[in-house]
């Protein structure tokens, strides 16, 4: 076999591949939608869950998901971002950098039932936290530090050594450097990064099942006062995900419609991750623009 | 008078510079703070980490020192089942067959996984990476989010009938959970090896197709080669995602402490045992030590593939750099 | 970390009596996840009466409430099994309160053609003597047999029931519900046991010894599969948590609300089972 055969042998075979993987997401995704998508109404999305009748609503759990997204965001994403750039920037090539890198793969393979233990005892427990949005979003912090860290400190890395250099030679400290060049150029890659991870923070259940709890109270949407404790803003309210709703509708549900509750409420989660892509893609091309000479 | 007042004068100008000179500057400052910020951040992360490692390892170490089971029996033994007690008096907890069950189920997805997430990471970043970028992309991140129960469910309505069709046996099985791994893992192996092929530098391809090879030539022999350490942190990270995965897999392997003997027969990872039985035992007993040591191995073991891969990654990228040398 | 977590247990036990005499009152029931939605919509029903309470109403399972509620970590932990009946648990310390019974009943999927078990029929499946459905009267199939988690509250009660001291095989355990209902209903020659809310017309509840699994038969203890759902405090309870323990009790959720999940109201029992598991009429 001559290389011109060899190489169309393997186009062929990538093309075959990448017609499988996407056989396969065509088939779960459109399996979701269809089985969800006829459950979906106004009156579902805006009603909260009933524990035992039919007809109750998803109104709680989902709002629960979106906040406790910003909330865990809110405390990974700079965490990340300065360990991000430790690591690209500052670290230097030894073992001790090698032994925080290998620490950091090994927090993200731990089980997540695990992690929510570790989270209620701790958090929820020892500081008093009560079941609450607040020890949820601590304990996803745990699954969100290692992928975000990563794709930062990749992100970073990929921005070439020139643009630092010619930084510097400009006489910018290094920081200045980092803000001002090297971050603004990475942001693109760092964006996939926090959605990749958001999609993992509203796909999870067993971990919030012990920290952020598995009831959603009632709560008010009028009340904006964050330190009230029916206000929706309240971040120690215990919260119930969508993800953990499906869960438990799924494995303890009683309702008649449990079905039709779960496959709803997947189609929905499924619906808002791909907004929050496209948000997130949206924004980050608009700041990327902003923010560099880009055209 | 007036050469010792230049003098003076001179000197005050001097000690201006020197201190100028001496004294950090501004910018300094910002980087001085700038760097502490960053080592706060990896310091605070080392923490978490190692409050996690601490917390899991007393309490995995447990059934050892206070339980007093036997490291080897717990290790080698195939029997689990940590509220009794066998004809010896000794409580049952053999890990083995959860070991083993966990080794192969992830083993497997990430080699079925491989291949797949590499086509498709070479079909975004050297093919067409135009169209690869705005509709794969998407829809890979769409998949990380869809939550571990909602796979398990698609797996135990379609996959496991289907495996029965297919081979006979309940379904519930390794094979299951491999297929089921396999889709949870592809988009974190996928958008991983992306990365990383994306980082190999446009003028290795531009050296290597002006040589005169072809497309195939230049992805194999230099793009995939550059991106090696690259491509097995990726699937470090997706075997990680199936190691730890405890929701999709319980509801497929079928949950049975039993040696595995084959593919099809139900069996038992670490983390669906840990996962189903760790909400009824009570802290401090036998029974719950034991699934913290469950944790525990599970930690061990994702640490020694942590370690392997990444001493297989340091030789391989040696050896491109020496080939690329030559 | 355990000196510290009983500790700090002590401590939040001791804060949960103080606030009792203010105004505002918060109250953490943990545990069972069989029990969580009756106890969540009590709970519900009773804040919008009791606006001053606040009751926080989680899962975790049975093991867990119960060992939270013994370290003073939260007010009541629910449970599906007597604390006697737990390894690590010092029964004595803790105080039962008992809120409704349910009734458990071996399901099997539909084309085994198995309409009823004899007690010891049912007994063989589990421990592994009977392989087909041939042998117990039914279609020539494989058995198999779906086991509930060891540990949890079904099992237990299960096993107390049915094995009488025997060793069920070793064989797929699963824990909840709602996978058990889908596994039974979709795999074929498939036997395992529900609670009686989970049995829908995708699966069959056979009778066993010719008694049907209704509620009528669980109160006379025709049927002898039930248990208690209970739950735990620590000690006495205090004023608001009794407040609640005793509308828990009432007829107001009694006779709607534990009937409307499928369970059987601890009023209409004409028999009583102690811990270990001796049955006498009330």
């Amino acid at each position: 076999m001559n290389s011109k055969a060899a190489n169309n042998v393997a186009t062929g075979v990538i093309y075959l591949l990448v017609t499988a993987v996407v056989g396969i997401l065509i088939f779960l995704l459109g399996y979701i939608l269809i089985t969800g998508v006829p459950h979906v109404s106004i009156h579902f999305i805006t009603s909260a869950a009933e524990s035992f009748r039919a007809g109750g609503g998803i109104r709680d759990q989902l709002f629960n998901s979106l906040y406790l997204l910003v909330l865990t965001l809110i405390i990974s994403f700079p965490i990340a971002l300065g360990s991000g750039i430790y690591l690209s920037e500052y670290a230097p090539h030894n073992w001790f950098t090698g032994l925080i890198r290998t620490a950091i793969e090994v927090l993200s393979s731990l089980p997540s039932v695990v992690v929510g233990l570790f989270g209620y005892l701790l958090f929820v427990i020892k500081f008093n936290l009560g079941f609450s949005i607040l020890a949820g979003a601590i304990a996803l912090t745990f699954f969100n530090l290692p992928l975000l860290t990563r794709s930062i400190e990749e992100s970073l890395e990929d921005v070439p050594n020139l643009q630092r250099e010619a930084g510097l030679s400009l006489g910018l400290s290094r920081w200045k450097t980092i803000t001002g060049i090297v971050f603004p150029a990475a942001l693109p890659g760092i964006l996939t990064g926090i959605i990749l991870s958001a999609g993992r923070v509203f796909g999870e259940a067993a971990a919030l099942i012990y920290t952020a709890g598995q009831s959603a109270p009632t709560v008010s949407y009028t009340n904006w006062n964050p330190f009230s404790a029916a206000s929706f803003l309240n971040p120690m309210r215990p919260a119930e995900t969508l993800a953990v709703h499906i869960w438990k509708v799924n494995t303890e549900g009683v309702t008649p419609d449990a079905l039709q509750i779960s496959s709803g409420a997947s189609a929905v989660l499924i619906v808002v991750i791909l907004l929050f892509n496209l948000a997130a893609r949206f924004l980050g091309n608009w700041a990327f623009k902003k923010m560099t000479a880009a055209k | 008078m007036e050469g010792i007042k230049s003098e003076t004068e001179d000197k005050l100008k001097m000690d201006g510079i020197k201190k100028e000179l001496r004294n950090p500057s501004k910018a300094t400052h910002q980087d001085y703070f700038g760097k502490a910020i960053s080592y706060i951040c990896i310091t605070l992360v080392g923490c978490l980490v190692l409050s996690i490692l601490y917390f899991i390892t007393t309490r995995g170490v447990a059934t050892f020192t206070e339980n007093h089971v036997n490291l080897w029996a717990f290790l080698s033994g195939t029997n689990w089942n940590p509220g009794m007690l066998d004809s010896h008096g000794q409580p049952e907890v053999g890990a083995l067959p959860m070991i083993v069950t966990s080794f192969c189920v992830t083993v497997l997805a990430a080699l079925v996984a491989t291949p797949f997430a590499l086509g498709v990471a070479l079909f975004m970043t050297e093919i067409s990476p135009q169209k690869g970028t705005r509709f794969l992309q998407p829809v890979i991140e769409l998949l990380v989010g869809i939550p571990s129960v909602v796979y398990g469910f698609i797996g135990l309505s379609v996959i496991v009938p289907l495996i029965r069709h297919a081979f006979g046996g309940t379904g519930f099985g390794i094979l299951a959970g491999t297929i089921v791994l396999f889709v949870m893992v592809l988009p974190t192996i996928t958008s991983l090896s992306i990365d990383s092929i994306r980082s190999v530098p446009m003028y290795y391809r531009s050296a290597s197709l002006a040589l005169g090879a072809t497309r195939w030539q230049t992805i194999h022999k230099v793009v995939l080669r550059a991106a090696t350490p690259g491509i097995l942190t990726a699937i470090i990270f997706g075997m990680a995602r199936a190691f730890g995965e405890a929701l999709a897999v319980q509801m497929v392997i079928g949950n049975a402490t039993l040696m595995p003997h084959g593919l099809l027969t139900p069996s038992s990872t670490l983390t669906s045992q840990l996962t189903t039985g760790i909400g009824n035992t009570t802290m401090g007993t036998l029974p719950n030590n034991a699934l913290w040591s469950l944790a525990l191995i599970l930690l061990l073991m994702s640490l020694v593939f942590n370690v392997l891969v990444r001493f297989i990654g340091k030789r391989g990228s040696m050896k491109n750099e020496f080939k690329s040398c030559k | 970390m355990g000196v510290l977590l009983a500790g700090c247990g002590s401590n939040s036990a001791s804060s949960s009596k103080k606030s009792s005499s203010s105004s505002n009152v918060k109250i953490t029931a943990v545990g069972s996840t069989a029990l969580q939605p009756l106890v969540e919509q009590a709970a519900s029903d009773y804040q919008k009466d009791n606006s001053k309470v606040n009751i926080s109403v989680q899962g975790g399972g049975s093991g867990t409430g119960l060992s939270q509620v013994q370290e003073g970590a939260v007010t009541i932990g629910n449970s599906d099994i007597f604390a006697e009946q737990q390894s690590g648990i010092k029964a004595n310390k803790l105080v039962d309160h008992k809120v409704a019974v349910v009734g458990m009943t071996p399901v099997v999927n539909k084309g085994v053609g198995v309409k009823n078990l004899t007690m010891a029929q049912l007994k063989g499946i589990f421990t592994g003597k009977y392989k087909n459905w041939k042998q117990v009267g039914g279609k020539d199939l494989k058995i198999n047999v779906v086991n509930r988690v060891s540990g949890s509250g079904t099992r237990a009660t299960f096993e107390g029931a049915v094995l009488e001291g025997a060793k069920a095989i070793k064989t797929q355990e699963q824990d909840s519900n709602g996978t058990v209902q889908k596994i039974v209903s979709t795999t074929p020659g498939t036997i395992s046991y529900l609670a009686f809310s989970y049995v829908n017309s995708k699966i069959e509840a056979p009778s066993v010894n010719n008694v049907k699994p209704t509620d009528q038969n669980v109160e006379n203890n025709k049927w002898k599969i039930w248990s208690y759902e209970h739950m735990y405090t620590k000690g006495q309870p205090n004023a608001a948590t009794k407040k609640f323990l005793n509308y828990m009790n009432s007829s107001k959720v009694q006779d709607s609300l534990v009937q409307k999940l499928g369970y059987i109201s601890i009023h209409d029992m004409k028999v009583q089972k102690n811990a270990s598991g001796a049955v006498t009429t009330k």
